[in-house]
């Protein structure tokens, strides 16, 4: 049976992973390959790393440490940031990286989504989306908008409609990160990451709000997540991975358990 | 030396770092006459099968890799590599394939809107037939899959290991011979995944005789 997945997120600034809560305030945490070793250690059945400032800050993504990672862990890792061509994904795919996640600069520019996926193939290309729950359903009829830039502009698009077109355009698979959730360590958004999940093709991943192995469970259970990305839970020690998935096994979810 | 097969068809980057971390002289190469002098082949990929079957016999590789396989040298088939050396695919419209193994690969077509294509994540592999590459690894092991076709080869004898998803069992370890093809990534499936990966670059490419797990009838392949 296939297995529910537990990523856990790297945010990277300036070579470190720092976590913040919705893009603010972010505190240094650790090295990104020394924190990937070890999460793999413990058995994280995917990882994935943002440059979260690359974007912003226009410059390419730090390669080096992509291919320092790919040394570092035998399972497969997404990478985004400040992606915008074709070639800055071959850099990233080449250093080792298993996926390519793409999400401002795809709302910007939507082929960026169709010329990866023809070059790389469908699975190398994650649309990663920070929607936004607002009033103006004439606007955003599924309730979600879509933003950018680290939750800074909002896009005036509807969150369903922008994932219905990825996967039209190719992405194949999704990251819903939820920006009301994002950092409050209060659990997943059910209801949005459902919308997603029970209305696209492709595997679905939660993001934002992870707090517990209950959180886990909830998502994985009520809004049909096929993986879950978690950060500062872990992060912090507050728990570690082989303790939420006990808890995951003993609720019934399909989890890895040996590697 | 083992040769890791390029043939632009994604990034043979994982395989070659997952070769090296366990001491293995591994090289990516398109040369036909350094493909011919390994003593061991990966054929590696991630992609569509159509413009794969281009890149391959633009770099003229198709009767190359047919010679490996008649010469006896160990070989192993990786994702969209172990699906191209079926005869036929019902990607990009149908695509005629390179046939070292009698079968076609077909999609996925879930029943269920909540059953997603492509697979993508850890399940896992039920022993059909003990196999040196599956040495030391527990029956049920969970491997790293991403895929959104999968095979279906025409002798069940071929059928190494097997895996479920989407309302199909399907073929995800096939093996003829010198031949052995996953449709996961061992690279990409931590120490299980190295331990195979270990296991071929041990194996003298002679499938051993006998020992069947399943209590099905049938000659060795």
């Amino acid at each position: 049976m296939l297995t529910k997945r537990i990523i856990p997120c790297l945010d990277i600034h300036d070579k470190k992973v720092t976590k913040g809560v919705k893009f603010k305030n972010n505190v240094v945490l650790g090295d990104p390959v020394e924190m990937a070793a070890r999460y793999y250690e413990e058995g994280c059945d995917e990882l994935v790393f943002y440059d979260i400032t690359a974007s912003a800050e226009r410059r390419p993504i730090d390669i080096e440490m992509v291919a320092e990672v790919a040394h570092a862990i035998r399972i497969p890792f997404a990478v985004g940031g400040g992606i915008s061509t074709l070639d800055d994904m071959s850099r990233v795919l080449l250093a080792g990286a298993e996926k390519v996640s793409v999400n401002s600069l795809a709302v910007k520019n939507p082929d960026i989504i169709a010329q990866g996926a023809r070059a790389f193939g469908s699975q190398c290309i994650v649309l990663g989306m920070d929607p936004l729950a607002v009033d103006n359903l004439e606007r955003c009829p599924s309730g979600y908008e879509i933003t950018t830039r680290g939750f800074r502009e909002r896009s005036g698009m509807d969150a369903l409609e922008w994932a219905r077109r990825a996967v039209d355009l190719g992405v194949g698979e999704i990251v819903v990160n939820s920006v009301d959730a994002d950092g409050t360590r209060a659990g997943f958004e059910i209801q949005l990451t459902k919308l997603i999940a029970e209305n696209v093709p492709v595997p679905v991943v939660a993001s934002g709000g992870a707090g517990n192995a209950q959180h886990l469970t909830d998502v994985f259970e009520q809004a049909h997540a096929d993986a879950a990305i978690i950060a500062g839970m872990i992060h912090t020690g507050d728990t570690t991975i082989p303790a939420i998935k006990a808890e995951l096994v003993a609720a019934g979810i399909p989890i890895r358990q040996h590697w | 030396m083992i040769a890791i097969i390029d043939y632009r068809a994604g990034n043979l980057t994982s395989v070659r770092l997952a070769c090296e971390s366990l001491g293995l002289d591994a090289q990516i190469t398109s040369d036909p006459a350094a493909i011919r002098r390994a003593e061991r082949v990966i054929f590696p990929g991630v992609g569509a099968a159509g413009a794969a079957m281009g890149h391959l016999n633009e770099l003229g590789l198709v009767n190359t890799l047919r010679m490996v396989v008649d010469s006896g040298l160990p070989f192993l088939g990786i994702c969209l590599g172990t699906q191209i050396i079926l005869g036929h695919s019902e990607e990009d419209g149908g695509v005629d394939t390179i046939g070292l193994l009698d079968g076609n690969v077909r999609l996925f077509r879930p029943g269920d809107p909540l059953v997603k294509v492509p697979q993508i994540g850890w399940n896992s592999v039920k022993q059909k037939r003990s196999h040196p590459i599956f040495e030391g690894i527990e029956d049920e092991s969970e491997f790293y899959f991403v895929h959104s076709y999968h095979p279906a080869p025409t002798d069940p004898d071929c059928v190494l290991g097997e895996t479920d998803y989407a309302g199909v069992t399907f073929a995800s370890v096939m093996g003829k011979g010198n031949l052995v093809a996953t449709q996961f990534h061992p690279e990409k499936s931590g120490r299980i995944g190295l331990r195979l990966l270990n296991n071929f670059a041990n194996w003298n490419g002679i499938p051993e005789v006998g020992g069947r797990r399943s209590e099905v009838g049938g000659q060795e392949c």
